[in-house]
């Protein structure tokens, strides 16, 4: 579903990404781990289609198609959905009015009719139930205000809302107590199909438990240094990065 | 100092004015002579060239009389849904066939009654273009709203422009609304010309104990068009005054508000919205006077402009030595959607008594583009995702307008401007 080879991107001409390989297949579950400041969310902007980085080396390919070639909006439409890490508060935008105008234009991208006020309020329902999202929030201005927690719910709301092909988590589950991370991890699960994708972005074992992945990657210095299975972030919780930088550093000074 | 000679430009408006208003007319005439047409040292008309922009339009300075207005033209113009009254002005000139009568309201072309009246609260040396309007209107009309009428429909102002090139248009209006009286106007603007016509106008309202009053004005002028618009209040005891000011295209406008507080327990609103792009020149000048204690003003102007468009705002708040417990705030931000598009924004505070709470702030900045983003990520096309933007933006001026099919006029024609020419 989505292959990524040697990804480099920089920033205001810092290169952060050095070379990223990445195979998602459909039913998949990965993580990616790493250091703060290694460059998962940089990672996940570019695939997103932030303007701001530069890609400049390599490839990405989303269902066969040129991914880094799309616009953000047709990355969306085709299927990409990025749960932002920091997502932005937007006032005087209501979210219901914005989840619409979103909804209804991935629908016509792919030439699905466009959902009437009724057929929105009913999915609408459907998704609020299965992220216990409370309908207070909607009829607010975007975000605006929301807590940390509650934002993160948003994303994941607004991602059954879009039923994506690969969903982009991003520290999803930090700023979220107990039970609200079963809760969005239960949202995330109940949309997994052998059809789609995760990538999960995170610090912690403890979404991992719920999560589970079939994948797990470290990403340190904008490469992916390790890969291996679930068993790889235990370890990662008990030891730190520490070990893996100096396998990486020693490597590197050879 | 400018090249327009003042004394030729008088001559000729005022051979086309009408009759009466002798001593008015005298005391205006003066006023302007006192002050001239402001020249690039003027600190009031600092980042405006008026002055320059006349002398290169208007070169003859005839007045534009009356034109034939026909009713299909008024019913086409009110807008959708409207239930409110509608008073019909070609050039300034009042058109009463085509006009409704009010229930409750004495509504009459400018007459002797007038006479002690106008001039009194728009001073006509605070500003040389009310001074030249004084001196040399042409058209207009005098309302009165008696004591305890609550006028629950909207009266709306239904102005025609057609004007040939370098011709002038003089509109006075005067307001005057008894005590415990309510009442809302809609000012609204239909060019049929795109000649670089002048329309220089003086409003007077004279609010009394306890008035309501509304002042809502969309100026959508054409777009080789000079506007200077003079509205002034007297606002007393328990009454409120609410101005919503819309300004969507012209070539340079220039709007002096004057709202000035005279008793206590009032209120005075001041919101505005300004989109621009092209060339045009939009100057918001606007000024509270708190001369009494226990009074509050508000104020928000927003603007959003594209192109090589340009906005002004200067805000003044007095607060005198007498007025304690004043409330005062305003706020004006702005949008730049192009690098060429320039705003000047200054507030102007002159605090004199110690026991108040006032408070500003202006901002001007791109469109945040952390946020285009997201709506984009979301699957909204960059254009639709920016008019949301936009709107939200601009939204909240559009919330203060009670009228609800003026206010969804508004709203459609800022959302086809935010979806077309941004
Ligand atoms: N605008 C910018 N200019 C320069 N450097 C930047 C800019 N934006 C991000 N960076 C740098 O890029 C690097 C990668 O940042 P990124 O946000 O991708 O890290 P991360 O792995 O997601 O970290 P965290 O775990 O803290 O979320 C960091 O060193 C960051 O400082
Ligand atoms: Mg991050």
């Amino acid at each position: 579903m989505l292959t990524i080879k040697n990804l480099h991107a920089s920033i205001e001409g810092t290169p952060i990404l050095r070379g990223i390989n990445l195979e998602v297949k459909a039913g998949e579950v990965h993580a990616i781990m790493g250091p703060n400041g290694s460059g998962k969310s940089t990672l996940a902007s570019v695939l997103a289609g932030r303007e701001e980085y530069e890609v400049t080396a390599g490839e990405v390919s989303f269902k066969g198609k040129d991914l880094l070639d799309l616009s953000p909006e047709d990355r969306a439409r085709e299927g990409v959905f990025l749960a932002f890490q920091y997502p932005v508060e937007i006032p005087g935008v209501s979210s219901t009015n914005f989840l619409r105008t979103a909804v209804n234009q991935v629908r016509e991208y792919r030439g699905e009719e466009a959902l009437d006020a009724v057929k929105f309020l009913t999915l609408m329902k459907e998704k609020m139930k299965l992220v216990e999202m409370d309908q207070k929030l909607l009829s607010r201005a975007l975000n605006e205000g929301f807590s940390g927690g509650e934002k993160k719910r948003n994303e994941i709301f607004q991602m059954a809302m879009l039923a994506p092909t690969l969903s982009i988590l991003d520290e999803t589950d930090s700023g979220l107590d107990i039970d609200a991370l079963r809760i969005v991890s239960n949202g995330v699960n109940q949309l997994k199909s052998k059809d789609n994708a995760t990538i999960v972005v995170t610090h912690y074992q403890r979404l991992l438990d719920y999560i589970v992945p079939d994948f797990v990657h470290v990403l340190y210095n904008g490469q992916i240094v390790k890969s291996g299975t679930k068993e790889l972030a235990l370890e990662l919780e008990e030891k730190g990065y520490d070990w893996i930088k100096e396998e990486v550093d020693s490597k590197a000074t050879v | 100092m400018s090249t327009l000679i003042k004394q030729d430009i008088l001559v000729e408006l005022l051979a086309n004015a009408g009759t009466g208003f002798e001593q008015v007319r005298a005391t205006g005439k003066e006023a302007f002579q006192a002050q001239g047409f402001p020249t690039n040292k003027s600190e009031e008309y600092k980042f405006t060239a008026i002055t320059k922009k006349i002398e290169q339009s208007i070169q003859n300075f005839a007045a534009a009389g009356a034109f034939e207005v026909t009713a299909a033209q008024v019913k086409e113009h009110v807008f959708e849904g409207y239930a409110g009254d509608v008073l019909v002005f070609a050039n300034g000139h009042f058109q009463p066939e085509l006009s409704s009568t009010v229930d409750g309201v004495e509504i009459s072309p400018l007459s002797d009654k007038a006479n002690t009246a106008l001039g009194s609260i728009a001073k006509p040396e605070k500003d040389p273009f009310c001074a030249l309007n004084q001196s040399s209107f042409d058209g207009g009309i005098f309302i009165s709203v008696p004591k305890k009428a609550q006028i629950q429909k909207p009266i709306l102002f239904l102005n025609f422009f057609q004007a040939n090139a370098g011709q002038v248009i003089q509109p006075r209006v005067w307001i005057e609304a008894g005590d415990f009286a309510e009442v809302t106007f809609i000012n609204h603007s239909v060019n049929f010309s795109d000649a670089s016509y002048f329309v220089n106008k003086v409003v007077e309202v004279k609010g009394g104990v306890n008035t309501q009053i509304r002042y809502y004005k969309l100026q959508n002028e054409g777009k080789n068009a000079i506007e200077v618009s003079n509205i002034e209040t007297d606002i007393q005891k328990d009454g409120r005054f609410t101005s919503v000011n819309v300004s969507l295209s012209g070539e340079m406008v220039r709007n002096n508000l004057s709202l000035n507080i005279l008793g206590s327990n009032s209120e005075g609103n001041m919101y505005g919205l300004y989109l621009l792009n092209g060339k045009t020149h939009v100057d918001n000048h606007t000024n509270v006077d708190h001369t009494v204690a226990h009074a509050e003003s508000n104020e928000l102007y927003k603007g959003i402009l594209a192109d090589s468009s340009r906005g002004v705002f200067n805000g003044k708040i007095f607060v005198r030595q007498d007025a304690q417990k004043t409330n005062a705030f305003q706020q004006n931000n702005n949008i730049l959607l192009s690098e060429d598009a320039v705003v000047n924004t200054k507030p102007q505070l002159e605090i004199w008594a110690d026991d108040v709470k006032c408070s500003h702030g202006c901002t001007t900045g791109q469109l945040d583009e952390e946020a285009l983003f997201y709506l984009q990520a979301r699957g909204i096309a960059k254009d639709q995702a920016k008019g949301l933007l936009l709107y939200a933006f601009a939204g909240e001026v559009l919330e203060h307008i009670t009228d609800e099919s003026f206010r969804e006029y508004c709203i459609a024609k800022v959302q086809e401007r935010l979806g077309s020419n941004f």
